[in-house]
């Protein structure tokens, strides 16, 4: 065989290999889905499936059980997420503008940049502990505040990242424009900018939100967990990715069941989440080309 | 005279700007993130105290973990750890790499897209719903067809030995699916910002495609690639609640890869809420500090090495 003829078969087969290896990496992708689908959708047809699940025989004696459904916990993780949000979003927008906006000469940006880089990739069991010895230790119970203050910890970085992102691909000509009407710096910023930048702002809120929503790890120690429907953040909270966690680990089928259920309905939030923000990033796009 | 003229405007700039005060508030609320950092690392080193003040140094290589003698050592943890995050880069690397290049690669953007929001969906995929598909579908499987024929085939090396349905390899496999996307996701930017003209002469002087990706591309993207690496290990190293379903939860430092184990971040999940005293919650703590420390360190040096790699391609762009 002639060399070059060689050459090519050899960069067509890595070619044909790498494509191979891009298949594999989705195929976890399907069989995640397909799985959570097959095993979890047949608990979720069942109106108990959100009320009464069957409850397993338990020794020596019961916790006070009313309802083994999963509606507690979707109303948790609502809660805590919903007042996570209240915190960490705005704080979160603000901060990503003040690195867009300032951010070019300053150096302390460049420290809050680092750190919030950080702060993403830091394990969020750690997080959790955190919080622990913060809000749990000095008010002496576990509460649905401190699983949001977790959760806010999490999400601000995120939101500061996507803010300062969305912000600084407004261009400079609107900035000026502002700036030139004699409009004051802060106007400029959240009347002119902020608006301009919204889909994109929305987006890095919305990924956060599907983020907290699916994490476990730093709630085990500060919203605890619950069996019955608590709308008082005060109290300690049940979230549906602890239902998961707890009830997979159990030797009862009717509560692994239940648990595959609050996987799907998990999934479905969250991958519904991402869709919805990947929509609302095209339009982002879309008007910054117009722009 | 220029100067003078110059001078005048920015002065009055200046006086015109009674401080502004919009800069300072936006600033000290930015100031949230790193407080929040310093503040995550120094409770938890005020928490551990007790545990670092008994244990000192030793701690990092004590084995035993009892909590009915309070004798605790980190060791088999820390190894677990490491182990689970180094066989799972071990195992995502290729195929993360891989995922990059084609997606880097020009034209058929409906596939690309398709790809890339696959690989993204795969990074909003919650931990946990991860672990309950990696206990009851993934370890079983590979159980039955990877790890019992392997260790019935391959005698001579111990650590391919004694496969139980969970251990350190499930646990590698999930984490190898969970940082796939950080790994793609960042080499894919910087084998995209290597510049166009090093790919055109490379092909211009007949190198195939392979050639080129192989000699021209993937070298010149290798730091980046590194850093995506370094990035994706501290997340791997932190991972919970997925590797906590699936490793076994033994304390000890197992013989084999298909041997149960523990890691850090799993030993706090599980114990935690359970640990009574003042001795056991401090070691417990210790451990999230020296997790938090650890990835903290790798973290940084992935940051550094992606950004100096990203400004670099802003200059020669």
């Amino acid at each position: 065989m002639n060399r070059n003829t060689l050459r090519r078969y050899t960069s067509r087969g890595w070619l044909g290999l790498m494509y191979a290896l891009t298949v594999l990496a989705l195929i976890p992708l399907g069989l995640v889905l397909w799985f959570t689908i097959a095993k979890g959708l047949p608990s979720v047809i069942h109106p108990e499936f959100f009320f009464n699940a069957e409850l397993p025989p338990c020794e020596p004696s019961c916790p006070p059980v009313l309802q083994a459904g999963v509606s507690h916990a979707i109303a948790g993780t609502a809660i805590m997420v919903g007042l996570a949000s209240l915190m960490a979003i705005p704080v979160g927008i603000l901060g990503g503008i003040y690195l867009a906006e300032y951010g070019v000469a300053a150096r302390w940006t460049s420290w809050v940049r680092l750190a919030a880089d950080v702060l993403v990739g830091t394990p969020s069991i750690a997080i959790g502990l955190f919080i622990y010895a913060f809000l749990v230790v000095p008010f002496h119970h576990f509460s649905g505040y401190s699983g949001a203050v977790a959760l806010a910890v999490l999400m601000l970085p995120i939101v500061v990242r996507t803010t300062e992102g969305a912000v600084s691909l407004i261009p400079n000509g609107l900035r000026e424009s502002g700036l030139a009407l004699g409009i004051p710096r802060w106007r400029v910023s959240l009347q002119l900018i902020l608006p301009a930048a919204a889909p994109g702002v929305i987006t890095g809120a919305l990924l956060s939100v599907a983020r907290a929503g699916g994490e476990t790890a730093p709630l085990l120690f500060t919203a605890f967990g619950a069996h019955i429907l608590v709308l008082n953040p005060d109290q300690p909270m049940q979230a549906l990715p602890m239902t998961v966690f707890r009830y997979a680990l159990l030797p009862y089928k009717s509560l692994q069941a239940q648990a595959w259920g609050a996987a799907l309905v998990l999934i479905v939030l969250v991958l519904a989440i991402n869709l919805v923000s990947r929509w609302v990033l095209r339009r982002q796009i879309a008007l910054a080309g117009q722009l | 005279m220029a100067t003078a003229v110059d001078a005048k405007p920015a002065a009055a700039a200046v006086a015109h700007r009674p401080g502004d005060g919009f800069r300072t508030v936006v600033g000290i609320v930015a100031s949230f993130v790193p407080a929040a950092l310093v503040l995550i690392v120094l409770t938890l080193l005020q928490q551990a105290a007790p545990a670092i003040r008994q244990f000192g140094p030793g701690f990092l290589s004590g084995t035993e973990w009892n909590p009915v003698t309070d004798t605790f050592g980190a060791l088999p943890a820390i190894f677990g750890t490491v182990a689970t995050a180094f066989m799972s880069l071990a195992l995502a690397l290729p195929v993360g790499v891989a995922v990059a290049v084609i997606l880097a690669e020009p034209g058929h953007t409906n596939l690309r897209g398709f790809v890339g929001t696959g690989i993204e969906l795969l990074a909003a995929i919650p931990s946990v719903v991860y672990g309950i598909w990696a206990l009851y579908v993934l370890a079983p499987w590979t159980y039955a067809h990877i790890e019992v024929p392997v260790s019935e085939r391959i005698t001579f090396v111990g650590w391919f030995g004694d496969p139980a349905v969970r251990g350190l390899f499930t646990a590698a496999l999930v984490l190898a699916v969970m940082i796939l996307p950080t790994l793609t996701a960042i080499s894919r930017d910087v084998i995209k910002a290597v510049p166009r003209g090093m790919k055109e002469n490379a092909i211009a002087l007949g190198a195939t495609w392979w050639e080129t990706t192989w000699r021209v591309i993937l070298p010149s993207a290798r730091a980046g690639i590194f850093g995506a690496t370094i990035l994706a290990l501290g997340r791997a190293l932190g991972e919970t609640i997925a590797v906590t379903m699936v490793i076994g939860n033994a304390y000890q430092i197992p013989h084999s890869i298909f041997q149960p184990a523990y890691t850090l971040a799993s030993v706090i999940a599980n114990e935690f809420t359970e640990a009574t005293g003042t001795i056991y919650p401090a070691a417990l703590v210790e451990l999230g500090l020296v997790l938090i420390l650890v990835t903290l360190v790798v973290n940084m040096v992935a940051l550094l090495l992606v950004h100096s790699i990203s400004r670099e391609a802003r200059l020669t762009a």
